[in-house]
């Protein structure tokens, strides 16, 4: 069971509570763009194992998108963060950082 | 302008664990707006203050409910809810804001028995956190496989809302879990 906390309502949602929408921090490649960079904002995902940023949805909830960093093995859960964030906020690598010395934002 | 209009189940009851029926004509009116903008509108028009972040506060004609960051829900009278979508548009002219009458949208049950088994009933078919919601406070959850908003009015009277076109597969979800054969006892 992977339980996350709505950064908008504050509610403790499970998992079947949430819409998942893949990885988060994604840069989008639009028209103009080379057939590779659109291919990969597209369809290509590194699939990796441990640290892993993502996009969810309180569909059964407050209805808002938000960000949320967590482990992909152990479920553990790093933090949530609103879906208006570029990039991964500090105190979220921190968070990450205290419990995976050897993990870094590559 | 509530004349021919019927609530979803048309006043059903369920008795078992706890008793469930179906409230009846509902006036519900939901805003969109910055709720911080437009806290003084909605207590102009509905007599209450603008509740916090998941609470639900009531007035002497009104209830308002905290949906989203963006959104609360007005609980009235069936017949005023015309009233308070053009009172609210007129209080808050000139803000961005999207008010709409969506009674006849929804369905309002009422959970009425002894607290453990409100609790029992609602903890069997939603994952939401029913040790910890005090009166007071709204849960957008789901109830099995549909989106439903639950409150506890006093400890002994619970509210669900869901969408109308659920509202037959709510109202028999709430009563098989209120069967009497399915006590459990962890409430
Ligand atoms: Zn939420």
């Amino acid at each position: 069971m992977l339980t996350f906390q709505c950064p908008y309502c504050g509610v403790q949602a499970c998992e079947t509570e949430l819409a998942a929408g893949g990885e988060a921090h994604l840069k989008r490649f639009g028209p103009g763009s080379s057939d590779e960079d659109f291919e990969g904002y597209l369809f290509l995902r590194p699939n990796v194992k441990g640290v892993h940023f993502e996009r969810w949805r309180h569909a059964m909830g407050c209805g808002k998108w938000f960000l949320a960093a967590r482990c992909t093995a152990t479920l553990e859960v790093f933090g949530t963060y609103p879906a208006q964030t570029t990039e991964p906020p500090p105190e979220i690598i921190a968070a990450i950082k205290a419990r995976r010395p050897d993990w870094s934002l590559s | 302008m509530s004349e021919g209009r019927v609530s979803a189940l048309g006043g059903a009851q369920s008795q078992g664990l706890v008793n469930i029926r179906d409230i009846g004509l509902q006036g519900m009116v939901s805003l969109r707006a910055d709720l911080a903008q437009a806290a003084k509108a909605v207590e102009q028009v509905t007599g209450v203050a603008m509740p916090a972040m998941r609470a639900i506060t009531s007035g002497k004609a009104c209830s308002v409910a905290w949906m989203s960051p963006d959104e609360v829900l007005i609980l009235c009278d069936h017949a005023q809810a015309d009233g308070m979508v053009t009172a609210l548009s007129k209080a808050l002219a000139g803000q961005h804001h999207l008010a709409v009458n969506v009674s006849d949208a929804r369905a309002l049950f009422g959970l009425s028995g002894p607290e453990g088994a409100l609790r029992d009933v609602l903890s069997k078919i939603t994952p939401a956190d029913l040790t910890t919601l005090a009166p007071g406070e709204m849960r957008r959850t789901r109830l099995q496989q549909v989106a439903a908003a639950i409150w506890f009015e006093t400890e002994a009277e619970a509210r669900v809302i869901c969408f109308r076109s659920v509202a037959r597969y709510v109202f028999d979800l709430l009563a098989m879990s209120a069967h009497t054969s399915g006590a459990v006892g962890h409430h």
